[in-house]
């Protein structure tokens, strides 16, 4: 069993080999010099933290000897060749599969036309973090260009530095994809009262390096002068490898339920497929997101090794930004009509329904993990395909946990 | 020195259900099982550090509010990904109506 890709859903493949008893070979390619570590962290603690961070490891060499799992760190797979069932590495090497696990992640999306500089920057991995931190001292000017998930996690973040903050969204408002407009508002007048400038709806027309200044020239003729500027405007799946050895290919690696690809030996998983979510009808999706790229890196091993088990969960993300912590279960915009309900002082969770009255998702903020709970039941309601009560779901002093038993 | 303290009154945690309880510098989760047992261990989630009190409680799971590591709060044992360490659990009894659980 080969697995190209070392992160939070490979490493976890690994581990699901043994897991399921499995005692043939275990060779886990990747191509950072890390072990495998969480990548959450890195908007978030990595940046604000006072000390030098140190990578959140999800293994280490003990664990990986014990279960007799290989791991070649900073190694790069250059060509898979599906005929004679080998990957070939950039060394030189080539190893043999029987199964072979994709989960090659996804890659910051690039802004053309950005000067080649260390100022001008993307995150996606540690040393992406350790290069961005060592810029964020107290009154260094930040601009941030993507109102997504990353960008305003490392606008919080770098707040917390001391940093000025002007963050550009192209789009109307920010968090456009994925959640809804009254939570973003919530978002967005959070970053406004701590201190970042959001400009919304503005183009980048240029960014240029001028001597230790990045100037932003916005489509509206505004110009921005940072001292750091971060790109952060989604990402873009790896699938390189799969598309020139011939794989279907449908807004990442394009997978079955049971997320085997066009050819029946090659399995794809995490951040760099799209699959077909069977709580919405089998509707195609690709997930960016830390759970499901560790599920799916178990489910892809269970199924490598024959057990023919169907994706069956629903997606959940979420993201913190200063005490706000924001959870949602399910797509919104699966739902025609939202129901809200109040959690506590200062928080709220809004109920998306299909037309027939069906629970598709929930979106949820709040200080810490207020929502946490209700969104996870939210999440069991989802998967069963509940249809509950609008008024059940409005008022507060309904448990939703008795919806469960219903 | 192992002591029997007062976490809360029986009532104050439903069926199923957690709530948090803080001791000095340190806090707790007490815990009331579907079959009305009360358990107790140590506050914080051993993944992150995040208070459990505000997870989910099915049977005998506890599960974090954070991240979805899951623990059974009966032994405090670590079900899986993302948490591996054990959570620390404490003996508890009920007392003239009230939950004592016995700290070192």
């Amino acid at each position: 069993m080969v697995i190209v890709g070392a992160g939070e859903c490979g490493a976890r493949a690994a581990f699901a080999l043994r897991e399921q008893g499995y005692q043939g070979s275990v060779t886990l390619i990747g191509e950072e010099l890390h072990l495998p570590y969480e990548r959450p962290p890195l908007s978030k603690e990595a940046m604000a933290s006072e000390a030098d961070p140190a990578a959140k490891i999800v293994t280490d060499l003990r664990k990986l000897a014990d279960a007799r799992i290989i791991l070649m760190s900073g190694a790069r797979v250059v060509r898979l060749d599906r005929q004679a069932h080998d990957v070939h590495l950039d060394n030189g090497a080539s190893i043999p599969y029987a199964k072979l696990l994709l989960a090659t992640g996804a890659s910051p999306r690039r802004l053309p036309g950005l000067p080649e500089s260390s100022r001008c920057v993307t995150l996606r991995t540690f040393d992406d973090a350790l290069a961005i931190r060592r810029h964020l001292a107290a009154g260094v000017r930040v601009a941030i260009v993507g109102g997504g998930f990353i960008g305003l996690e490392l606008a919080a973040s770098a707040r917390r530095r001391g940093c000025p903050v002007t963050l550009i969204e192209a789009q109307p408002r920010i968090l456009m994809r994925g959640v809804p407009a009254e939570i973003a508002a919530v978002v967005h007048a959070e970053h406004e009262r701590q201190g970042v400038c959001i400009v919304c709806g503005q183009g980048i027309a240029s960014i240029a390096e001028a001597g230790e200044t990045i100037e932003i020239a916005l489509a509206g003729g505004e110009r921005i002068a940072a001292d750091l500027c971060i790109i952060g405007i989604g990402a873009v799946p790896n699938t390189g490898l799969a598309e020139e050895a011939g794989l279907a290919i449908d807004n990442g690696i394009a997978v079955d339920a049971r997320l085997r690809s066009s050819d029946p030996d090659i399995f794809a998983a995490g951040d760099c497929c799209s699959f077909p979510l069977a709580v919405y009808g089998g509707r195609r999706v690709r997930l960016e997101a830390w759970r499901n790229a560790q599920e799916q890196g178990g489910l892809a091993a269970r199924n490598m090794l024959g057990q023919d088990e169907p994706h069956a969960t629903v997606p959940w993300f979420w993201s913190d930004q200063y005490q706000l912590g924001l959870q949602i279960a399910g797509l919104s915009d699966e739902g025609r009509d939202t129901v809200r309900r109040e959690v506590g002082p200062d928080a709220f969770i809004l109920f998306h329904l299909a037309g027939d009255g069906r629970l598709v998702a929930a979106s949820g903020i709040g200080t810490g993990t207020a929502v946490a709970r209700d969104i996870r039941i939210a999440e069991m309601l989802i998967a069963r395909r509940a249809s509950p009560s609008r008024e059940a779901l409005a008022a507060p002093e309904t448990r939703l946990k008795a919806l469960l038993a219903a | 020195m192992a002591e029997w303290i007062k976490a809360c009154e029986a009532d104050d945690v439903d069926e199923e259900d957690v709530i948090r309880f803080d001791h000095g510098s340190r806090t707790f989760a007490i815990y009331r099982s579907p079959d009305d047992e009360y358990f107790a261990t140590d506050g914080l989630c051993t993944h992150e550090k995040v208070h459990l009190a505000n997870g989910l409680v099915m049977d005998d799971i506890i599960e974090c509010p954070k991240h979805n590591g899951r623990f059974n709060y009966k032994t405090g044992a670590a079900k899986g990904a993302p948490v591996c360490v054990n959570l620390k659990t404490y003996p508890v009894k009920l007392e003239a109506g009230a939950v004592m659980i016995q700290i070192d």
